[in-house]
């Protein structure tokens, strides 16, 4: 179908794909909310929040109603335009980067392929990194705009902290980069797609990118951005009612978000471990594979998530300048240490 | 100077992090096997309002005042339980038993009146120990909630014991948890 030179089923496929994977995040952050309650609750030999529904499986839509019906305040002295642009953009944000994951192997529906992924760029990974980056905003706006010092300090903290630790992040990458030669997310999961997936190369450019990956999202232990018992509860103090939400919810969805993008880049991504997708393809379609490699890749991000809820009920939060010990003393340094002796081998194995 | 309490202290170690303590991973690791431990252990919560609690043998909730076996109060309105309450938080006003009242009251006199303010009351279980004619009791049961102050005065007729002539159900099990006391099981 063109119309005025314009392939419709293919925009309108997209926006399909667009409101599936922002409606999947949304729920899939809401019910993080409820699954970290339950870890809590499990590693601290509770039981959780069970009274709404079913196990409790209704408390998010309980905490969401809440939050919508909480009384909604602006402080005097702060500049409102910013002060709403806060929590909106750590939400656009957060919600952005899932457009360049390929969420699973493409679908055949009628004559058309159609890839599980909403842009394939061939600087598929580069935009994830720049819009995560535009994460700092959020937090920076929020804090500075509610005309507070302990939220322009926490804020401040927050900024620091994510800066620093994206540095390493971004080192510990290029190892992966060097590995597959592509930026393009799609080529980075294809690669490892019938072959060894790049965590057994890269143990511990993982391990790096995952303590990276819980400071940019302000997970604990490097949660000092919003410390909500001791540090005066960080730069969204000033938030109420469901601008507060928002800002919690791209938490969630910056966690879901990460889980996926740790999947993707060291763990195969949609790739189901000891099967060839292309085998079963033959005998139950590939419609059907293309959902069986979407689950994949979620139970892969979800169990990243668990780890994140495991982490924070473990250990304490760090000290900023323990925090800024680690990002600069410890994780640069090695990151630069791993890319320096991945290219070496590289080089030493196409000789 | 120190006072050794148990034999489980531990003095504590100051030494400097060692190279790979300071990496933190291998203690994190040890730190979420034991979380991870916790997880599957078995849980202590009680879902209150279908589970409930065993209650000790001994507890002492709110107060009621009982009846001999032909439905007649026992109180005799000495005053001993207001005496022996620490926490001042009986009151009571004495009648005297008229002709024809015998059916209800078992003494000559009896307490026309008798409050207890159960937010002043510490459940000690004084009243109970002082009380010369078996007259009072702490049942297994809390004060339930209330929205003002003045609900948690108890009047006579909220202490009293259901009658076991007319209501003998109702006596029973008011009565279930003090016959138990008594007999020390
Ligand atoms: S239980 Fe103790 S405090 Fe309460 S009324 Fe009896 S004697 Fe007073
Ligand atoms: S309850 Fe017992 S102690 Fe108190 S006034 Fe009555 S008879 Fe006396």
């Amino acid at each position: 179908m063109y119309l005025l030179a314009i392939d419709w089923i293919f925009i309108i496929e997209k926006l399909v794909l667009i409101a599936a994977i922002v409606t999947l995040s949304m729920v899939v952050a809401m019910y993080a909310t409820y699954g970290e309650r339950k870890v809590a609750a499990f590693i601290q030999d509770r039981i959780g929040p069970n009274r709404a529904g079913p196990f409790g499986l209704l408390q998010p839509l309980a905490d969401g109603g809440k939050l919508f019906f909480k009384e909604e305040i602006i402080p005097l002295a702060s500049s409102k335009f910013l002060f709403i642009l806060g929590p909106l953009l750590a939400m656009v944000t957060a919600l952005l980067t899932s457009a360049v994951i390929p969420w699973g192997s493409s679908m055949n529906i009628g004559s058309r392929v159609v890839p599980l992924q909403v842009a394939d760029v061939n600087i598929g990974i580069l935009y994830v990194f720049g819009v995560v980056s535009l994460g700092v905003y959020g937090i920076m706006l929020g804090g500075w705009a509610s005309n507070n010092k302990f939220s322009l300090l926490a804020a401040i903290r927050g900024a620091s902290q994510m800066v620093s630790y994206e540095l390493a992040m971004g080192l510990s990458l290029i190892a992966v980069l060097m590995l597959t030669g592509s930026l393009q997310m799609s080529v980075i999961v294809g690669e490892q797609y019938n072959a060894v997936w790049n965590i057994v190369y890269q143990p511990i450019g993982f391990i790096i990118f995952f303590i990276c990956a819980l400071a940019e999202t302000n997970r604990t232990p490097f949660d000092l951005p919003e410390a909500e018992n001791e540090l005066n509860f960080g730069y969204h103090q000033e938030y109420s009612s469901m601008k507060l939400g928002f800002y919690l919810f791209a938490e969630y969805i910056n966690m879901f978000i990460s889980g996926v993008i740790m999947a993707t880049l060291y763990f195969g991504g949609y790739d189901i471990p000891f099967v060839n997708e292309a085998n079963l393809a033959q005998h139950i379609g590939e419609n059907w594979v293309a959902l069986l490699t979407f689950l994949t890749l979620m139970a892969k991000a979800l169990f990243f998530v668990f780890v994140f809820m495991w982490i924070r009920w473990t250990i304490p939060r760090f000290r900023f300048d323990q925090l800024m010990h680690l990002g600069w003393k410890r994780l640069i340094p090695l990151a630069l240490l791993n890319m320096v002796i991945t290219a070496l081998v590289i080089l030493w194995l196409k000789k | 100077m120190s006072v050794q309490i148990t034999n489980r202290s531990k003095p504590v170690d100051r030494r400097p992090m060692n190279w790979v303590e300071r990496l933190y991973l291998v203690n994190i690791f040890k730190g979420m096997a034991i979380t991870l431990k916790h997880f599957f252990k078995k849980k202590v919560t009680i879902k209150y309002p279908e589970e409930t609690r065993p209650f000790s043998k001994v507890f002492r909730g709110l107060h009621i005042l009982n009846r001999d076996e032909e439905g007649r109060e026992k109180c005799t309105a000495c005053g001993l339980c207001a005496v022996a309450c620490p926490a001042e938080a009986i009151t009571m006003e004495a009648a005297e038993r008229q002709e024809g009242e015998e059916h209800l009251y078992r003494e000559e006199k009896y307490a026309a009146k008798y409050e207890i303010n159960m937010l002043r009351c510490i459940f000690c279980g004084y009243c109970e120990e002082a009380c010369p004619k078996d007259a009072i009791y702490l049942s297994q049961t809390f004060t339930p909630a209330n929205y003002q102050r003045k609900g948690f005065i108890y009047k006579k007729d909220d202490l009293l014991i259901p009658n076991p002539v007319t209501d003998p159900e109702g006596y029973k099990k008011a009565l279930g948890t003090i016959s138990r006391e008594k007999e020390g099981v």
